[in-house]
């Protein structure tokens, strides 16, 4: 087995082991804390496909996350107050089932996601950044300036959601769902990459005019590796909703957009792993330095810095040490 | 008479002051290889790009395979049968070399849109694009990163990723550059077994090679086609003796 | 709604769009020279903001808050030029953005440590704190028209600098020609510090000129950066007169936008859903205007090809 194999079954065992641990020792909040990395790491890996593979270096993502998780938002509330959403030709009532939630949450993320890829697609670099930063910082705007779900204070929802024969409030079980679904993403991920849509879409990174040669439209492909890359984000953010059991606007902010690349450098780009890596070892500094110190970002910020100027493998990199990823 | 494969007609492409392209018309017959050849700055390359679809021409219309193509882009020009290589090796260098190739293959499949199957287990696709690699004689190389090849491989490589798309055409841009003498033979006598399966415009700067193999030669400078006609027609031309091969013969 | 009025948040707009320009400028010309997208630049607009305020805190005097500010933001973009951005500029993007993401969460926790969590006050000097009138009668805050005449005289300024003298000669060769300026013999480590350096003392002008009119606070940088970034997706890359025009354009819609789409939307619905629906599509405005531009130019106004 390839070193990075082993790393990454190691990796993808840590989560589970470790909330087993957490379950014998008793403690409840490192379950939650788990299922925070876990939700993290789905929303990079979501963010993974356009960046890595992709080579779309989205500052936007949070836009996506914010959408999944108003979507949960906005459906449970109307859900816990009983009143409908929509109530004039069509009437659409509130839910409280998760399923119906990811779905709201997937199809409405993915629909920004065509919106904002169809505009900011027509550059690229440094314009792509900065416009996709441009347009999650719109939907943040947007998000404090709407009253009817709370604005700047966003939405409390008092009851965690249902999932069917599960109950969703126990951490366990709630982490069990989460990461059932992370490791489906993580498996479809893989097999995408492989799949010829990966391997056109990692083709156009490496060379646009190569892939049009052979009769396929990179903008095309783009554009769809960017919607199913929104949706997960999206499905993401409608999970890290339901573990708070709150929303704001907060979820929209670019710092988000910021910490979803994080993750991914700090774990390794364009490995499938690497966002599972970063998430783990963002929220375990966060868990371990911020009672140190009220300034712990500081230090996130300077091993940051130290891994993007001399460790560029990320974790894994370092660790299964192959510079390069992409395959 | 037959129908040209490639019929292009009145091309005008202007940068600025400077008239890249100015009223190129030109055919390619199904069977020949027809050479374009000038001196360097002629806009050789800005010709192909407006062939090829990344570039589109300021006026005149280009038609292949008997319809109108002006207006299409790249892709679709690829689609419909157009196979190209590139001056300087245009590929994905983290790939492999049968990754490459199957991208190839893929393209002529034309569909990108399969999001599950592992592509390097879809038997036809990876059986076009070992035929093509062996064609060219990289079977050896490829599970080779194509960065890892040498430079003469590359250019094969361009040639290989064109046949899996099995064209009806080529356009081929300095196909000999940089692969040395016995390289070049071998090029050579592989695009004269390729023109009975596909007619090919080339565009080179080995003239033994284009004299060798071209049915018809034109000879771009400044943007306009000076003379068109075969090898012996061209020799003899006198502007071309004094626009161009009177350099070469100074050199 | 009165024309004086309405010129009244015209001013405003030229004002918050001029000192946009003052951010946008430097970003547009560290990208157009040197290839680099540096999102940090906000944190140099709080580094001047902080910098006016603690020095007129001690000394009372705007005048040296202000030069402190360009002192410390200049100095603070020399530093980090020198330690890390140099070493970035050979890198794709993504290092860019991860770098100078970086250098945000440092430069933020690090102000929050010296200056605590509470947001400081700049005082507007007693002798601008009042209104002058206008031609008209209008009468407007001395301080935002001071506001508005440095932020074009500095315009101004940067358009003789780049036109002009010997340095802006390499700026638009370094623009156009990486090898031939070092072909020129111009030494391009110490002409790529000093437009960083020239880029950070205009963001900290810029963070001090506001910091008198909103508080000085961590996090004060990054919303107006991402304007700046709206601003250079509209002007162009590489262009100041497109970060000018960009930075007027985005000022105005977004000041004229929160006052007149409710008033629109007043017209035909009732008051409290027309403010409700006015004010929340006058916060997207502004990205609406760039996704108009990005259909019809998608490398800006300015930008080229």
């Amino acid at each position: 087995m390839r070193r990075e194999t082993i790393l990454n079954t190691l990796l993808y065992l840590a989560m589970p082991v470790a909330a087993a641990l957490a379950l014998a020792l008793d403690e409840p909040f490192l379950i939650t804390l788990i299922t925070r990395a876990a939700i993290f790491a789905l929303a990079a890996v979501g963010l993974n496909l356009a960046l890595g593979l992709g080579g779309l270096v989205s500052l936007g993502h949070a836009a996506f996350f914010g959408i999944g998780g108003y979507a949960m938002g906005i459906l449970a509330h109307h859900a816990q107050t009983y009143t409908p959403v929509i109530d004039s030709w069509i009437v659409l009532e509130g839910t409280k089932s998760m399923p119906v939630i990811w779905l709201v949450a997937i199809v409405s993320s993915a629909l920004a996601a065509l919106a904002i890829g169809a505009l900011s697609l027509r550059t690229s670099g440094v314009y792509f950044i900065m416009i996709t930063l441009a347009f999650g910082q719109m939907f943040y705007y947007f998000a404090i300036s709407w009253p009817a779900y709370g604005g700047e204070d966003g939405l409390s929802i008092y009851v965690r959601n249902d999932f069917p024969g599960l109950n969703t409030l126990d951490p366990m079980q709630f982490f069990a769902l989460v990461f059932a679904i992370l490791s489906a993403v993580l498996w479809w991920m893989g097999r995408l990459a492989r799949a010829p849509f990966g391997l056109a879409l990692s083709a156009a990174r490496q060379n646009a005019e190569r892939v049009e040669t052979v009769g396929l439209g990179p903008f095309r492909l783009r554009l769809v590796a960017f919607v199913i890359s929104g949706a997960v984000t999206g499905l993401a953010g409608a999970l890290f909703a339901d573990l708070n059991r709150f929303v704001s606007p907060t979820m929209f902010s670019w710092q988000m957009s910021g910490e979803f690349i994080v993750f991914i450098v700090l774990g390794g780009v364009g490995r499938l792993f690497g966002p599972v890596a970063g998430a783990m070892l963002f929220v375990l500094l966060e868990h371990l330095l911020s009672p140190v110190s009220d300034f712990w970002l500081i230090y996130v910020g300077a091993i940051l810095l130290l891994v993007v100027l001399f460790a560029r493998g990320g974790l894994i990199g370092s660790l299964a040490g192959r510079e390069v990823a992409h395959g | 008479m037959a129908e040209p494969m490639l019929h292009v007609d009145g091309l005008q492409k202007a940068f600025g002051a400077l008239q890249a392209t100015d009223g190129v018309t030109l055919t390619l017959m199904p069977g020949e290889i027809h050479a374009l050849i000038g001196p360097n700055g002629a806009g050789k390359s800005t010709l192909i790009k407006q062939i090829a679809g990344g570039l589109a021409p300021d006026a005149g219309r280009i038609w292949f395979d008997g319809r109108e193509v002006t207006a299409l882009g790249t892709p679709a020009r690829a689609r419909a049968g157009l196979g190209r290589t590139f001056q300087i090796s245009s590929l994905a260098m983290e790939a492999t070399v049968l990754q490459n190739a199957v991208l190839g293959a893929m393209g002529r499949a034309g569909s990108a849109w399969r999001f599950l199957r592992p592509v390097m287990r879809d038997a036809e696709l990876v059986e076009q694009a070992q035929a093509a690699l062996q064609r060219v004689g990289l079977t050896d190389h490829a599970a080779t990163r194509t960065a890892e090849l040498s430079h003469g491989q590359r250019r094969l490589l361009e040639v290989a990723v064109a046949l899996t798309l099995q064209p009806k055409a080529f356009v081929m841009d300095e196909p000999m550059a940089g692969l040395g003498a016995s390289g070049s033979k071998r090029m050579t006598s592989f695009l004269d077994g390729l023109r009975r399966e596909a007619p090919i415009l080339l565009v080179e700067h080995d003239m033994d090679a284009v004299f060798a193999l071209a049915d018809r030669i034109s000879v771009l400078v400044y943007g306009k086609i000076i003379a068109t006609g075969t090898a012996d027609d061209i020799r003899a031309d006198p502007q071309v003796r004094t626009a161009y091969l009177g350099e070469e013969d100074a050199a | 709604m009165t024309p004086i009025l309405l010129i009244e948040q015209v001013l405003n707009g030229l004002q918050s769009g001029i000192t946009l320009f003052l951010m946008a400028a430097g970003l547009t010309l560290i990208f157009g020279v040197m290839g680099l997208i540096n999102l940090a630049h906000g944190s140099l607009y709080m580094v001047g903001a902080f910098a006016a305020a603690a020095v007129a805190g001690w000394t009372g005097s705007f005048v040296l808050a202000l030069g402190a500010a360009l002192a410390a933001a200049a100095a603070a973009g020399m530093i980090i030029e020198m330690v890390v951005i140099r070493r970035l500029y050979d890198r794709d993007h993504l290092d860019q953005v991860l770098a100078t993401f970086a250098l945000i969460l440092i430069f933020s926790e690090g102000t929050r440590w010296v200056f605590g969590s509470f947001p400081l006050y700049l005082d507007v000097p007693a002798a601008l704190s009042g209104p002058v009138t206008l031609p008209g009668g209008i009468l407007y805050p001395s301080y935002r028209l001071l506001i508005i005449v440095i932020g074009l005289l500095i315009a101004l300024g940067l358009f003789q600098l780049i036109a002009r003298t010997r340095i802006g000669i390499q700026i638009r060769a370094g623009e156009s020609d990486r090898e031939m300026i070092a072909a020129l013999g111009v030494d391009i480590s110490r002409l790529y510090t000093i437009v960083f350096a020239l880029g950070a003392a205009l963001a900290g002008l810029a963070g001090a000129l506001v910091g008198a009119i909103q508080s000085v606070q961590v996090g004060m940088g990054e919303p107006v950066l991402i304007l700046a970034f709206v601003v250079i997706v509209i002007g162009g890359i590489g262009s100041i007169k497109g970060a000018l025009v960009g930075a007027l354009l985005v000022g105005l819609t977004d000041t004229l936008g929160g006052v007149l789409l409710p008033l629109l939307f007043g017209l035909f619905m009732d008051p409290s859903s027309a403010t409700t629906i006015g004010s929340a599509l006058a916060s997207m405005s502004i990205y609406i205007l760039m996704a108009l531009v990005l259909l019809f130019r998608p490398t800006g106004l300015y930008g080229g090809a």
